[in-house]
């Protein structure tokens, strides 16, 4: 129950004042700049523009400033901008078979057509602090390609399928062309569900699913997929590709009757390989579990498409033994916009519930100590029965 | 070549100032919906192409968007201006069946078509029905009498031009609450609403 | 476009220019017609979302992903009505990208258009170029280590 309080402007003003003063630290050191949080800590923006469910990379890093480096504060910031503004329209799918990729392996074959691109990646570094960022140091220049071996140019004669500039097929394809793996869910026509226009209801159909899961919190899904990998409803699972780099998007114009490109946004897509048993009906086969995301967001990407495979255990004829199977459960609690401001309204004053707790708490201790007089002791639960 | 850009060239603009106009029209809306019967003044400025009027046009860009459907009677419907209009400046999906229709917009007020055409809306989902959006060219005091939620007292109402089975139209539409469909009438300068909980009698 | 398999119409790929030009270019573009006739905004540049959708498998049903900011704005100059939406919140950018495509619908004007626009296609190349051959760098050989029989 909500009872308002009043009073406290001034305290609240002043320590809004403060808030603002703590945020900019120390009037000493330069203050930073949106570009240089944009530039600089381009994964945090990622993550807000991720999970603010908001593709606009000067809002992001302007929230995580103002936000002093919180995400879930900024990400809050992103979802409350957005509300402000019209929408125009839906863009049509973006094609990620066609992304200018920065980056992209696979885990489940070593020679791949269009081979394997590390790209910008944590992977493979010795997670070393490096002391000479403390410094203004001009980072080292990438080198540019080598030249090709012979080896490597065999390796490109194999994939010469494709032009070099020519965006890779996608992996999960190659088992695809043999029957190996289940296909996509079919493009019916049908508009895709929206969570911002109509609110979660179950059960959530795999569409309304990836939505949520796509601006929920990295470190839910992300525990949730390292469950599954733990034995709590096991998925077997490969990375069948990882790719990472920029798509075009298009939006259908009503008054032009064709689809404007729009620019570049960059995405993570991950296609999870499972194993699955098969069925009466299904001879065995991979199956497959999918995450795509805004920005540069491998971890989160990778989680998802965990998770999102978790999710299917009753389309593939699985038993439902864990919380990651348990669309309830996930979806409901994958958003920490909603989650933070359940839980942190618990510090916003609750002084008249409190009061009746008091009250209900003191007679029934009067109540307790009374009958202690005259007979033996009950059983402690009936306080908590009596709770209303 | 030479219709599209005789339409690119006659094609009238939008709200000046689309996020202030929108919300002016929406605030004069919202009053009109919470005081039905009463007109709220709504300061238009647009030039439509006719029969498309400025407070019909002001009303259409505030409520219609790309995931509307609208319904447009046949004297706006045959204006191609008017169809170019609308889906430049709003993208709402124009349908020909009227219950399909979330919008209905009437240009004549006097051939309005029968309120069950529409979509009544739906037992779980009484949202799910047409709002018809109507131009009429006055209000005056009389003779309808309005009494329903919104309003101490009745109060005295009245707009030309319109169908002389007013007064009936509107109490089988009353007699289908929580279901039925609301209406906004739009004058020059000014709009006045009869959501589908007003009682409307005719005075002698 | 050669992110861009599918055929698209010269305007659609005017417009994909457009998206990803500065404001400086853009701004140079339409210097080269000055002085402009009157122009008309019939669309007042406006900043709104778009939802971006993507597929489930990356082939197959589309689903939201989330929501991007776009900047749209309409224009009418000698009769011909340029449009623009961009990804991003910038209504100058906006309008100027709508008065070039209206500039460059009169096709009496339209080569010049594509020729002041012609700097700009050879800077996202030489960009791209660049990102290609630092992402190429990093093309990675695995082999498989035999390990014997057992």
């Amino acid at each position: 129950m909500y009872v308002a309080v009043k009073g406290g402007e001034r305290a609240i003003r002043n320590a809004h004042d403060l808030l603002a003063q703590t945020r900019r630290g120390d009037p000493e050191v330069p203050e930073i700049g949106i570009d240089q949080i944009r530039e600089q800590l381009s994964l945090a923006v990622d993550r807000v523009m991720a999970e603010g469910s908001l593709y606009d990379r000067d809002l992001a890093a302007l929230a995580l400033k103002q936000a002093r480096g919180d995400a879930i504060e900024a990400i809050f910031l992103l979802r409350a901008l957005r509300t402000t503004l019209p929408r125009f329209g839906a863009t049509l799918p973006v094609d990620t078979g066609t992304m200018r990729v920065r980056r992209r392996v696979s885990a489940t074959f070593k020679d791949i057509p269009g081979g394997q691109v590390l790209g910008p990646t944590f992977d493979y570094t010795h997670r070393l602090l490096d002391p000479s960022l403390a410094t203004e140091a001009e980072p080292r220049k990438p080198a540019p390609a080598p030249k090709k071996s012979a080896q490597a140019k065999a390796a490109q004669a194999r994939a010469a399928v494709q032009e070099p500039s020519a965006p890779p097929p996608r992996v999960v394809d190659l088992l695809g062309d043999e029957g190996l793996i289940e296909p996509s869910p079919p493009d019916t026509g049908a508009e895709p569900p929206d969570l911002t226009r109509a609110p979660l209801a179950f059960p959530a159909e795999r569409e309304t699913r990836l939505q949520n899961l796509a601006r929920g919190d990295e470190g839910f899904l992300l525990a949730l997929g390292y469950s599954t990998q733990r034995g709590y409803a096991r998925t077997h699972p490969f990375v069948g590709e990882i790719r990472m780099g920029a798509v075009q998007v298009e939006l259908f114009a009503e008054e032009l009757g064709f689809a404007v490109p729009l620019g570049e946004i960059t995405l993570t897509e991950c296609q999870m390989v499972n194993q699955f048993q098969g069925s009466a009906e299904v001879p065995p086969q991979f199956t497959r579990g999918y995450g795509l995301v805004f920005g540069q967001s491998e971890r989160k990407a990778m989680s998802m498409a965990l998770v999102d495979r978790a999710l299917r255990w009753q389309e593939l004829g699985e038993e439902k033994t864990a919380p990651a199977q348990d669309a309830e459960f996930v979806l409901s609690h994958s958003d920490n916009v909603q989650a933070t401001g359940f839980v942190e309204h618990l510090k916003l004053p609750h002084y008249v519930d409190f009061q009746a707790e008091l009250d209900l708490v003191r007679r029934l201790r009067a109540e307790h100590a009374a009958r202690g007089d005259s007979e033996p002791q009950d059983e402690p639960t009936e306080a908590a029965e009596a709770t209303p | 070549m030479s219709d599209i850009s005789q339409a690119q060239a006659s094609l009238a603009r939008g709200f000046n100032d689309p996020a202030r106009d929108s919300q002016t029209a929406f605030r004069a809306l919202m009053y009109a919906m919470a005081r039905p019967g009463v007109p709220r003044a709504l300061e238009a400025r647009l030039s439509p192409p006719a029969p498309l009027t400025p407070e019909l046009a002001a009303l259409a860009l505030t409520v219609l968007d790309y995931e509307t459907t609208v319904w447009l009677d046949p004297a706006l419907a045959g204006e191609a201006a008017v169809v170019d209009f609308l889906r430049f400046h709003t993208s709402a999906r124009l349908v020909t069946e009227p219950e399909a229709a979330q919008f209905a917009l009437i240009a004549d007020g006097s051939a309005l078509p029968a309120f069950s055409r529409f979509a009544q809306g739906e037992p779980d989902y009484p949202d799910r029905s047409t709002t018809l959006l109507v131009a009429v060219s006055s209000f005056t005091d009389g003779p309808f009498q309005v009494e329903g939620p919104g309003l101490p007292a009745p109060v005295g109402f009245g707009a030309t031009p319109l169908p002389a089975d007013m007064t009936q139209r509107l109490a089988e539409n009353r007699a289908l609450f929580p279901l039925g469909i609301d209406l906004v009438l739009a004058a020059p300068g000014a709009i006045l609403a009869l959501p589908r909980s007003v009682r409307v009698r005719e005075e002698a | 476009m050669a992110t861009e398999p599918q055929t698209t119409s010269p305007r659609q790929d005017l417009m994909a220019l457009l998206a990803q030009a500065s404001q400086s270019e853009l701004d140079a573009v339409i210097e080269r017609f000055a002085p402009l006739p009157r122009v008309e905004d019939v669309r007042p540049a406006e900043v709104g979302l778009c939802m971006v959708r993507g597929r489930i498998g990356g082939d197959g049903s589309p689903f939201n992903l989330g929501e991007a900011t776009i900047t749209r704005a309409a224009v009418r100059l000698n009769a011909i009505i340029g449009v623009s939406y961009l990804l991003g919140r910038d209504p100058e950018r906006a309008r100027a990208a709508a008065l070039i495509d209206a500039l460059w619908q009169d096709t009496a004007a339209r080569p010049a258009v594509e020729e002041a626009l012609a700097p700009v296609q050879t800077r996202l190349t030489a960009l791209r170029e660049v990102e290609a051959a630092s992402t190429d760098a990093t093309r990675v050989e695995f082999f498989t280590l035999v390990r014997g029989e057992d």
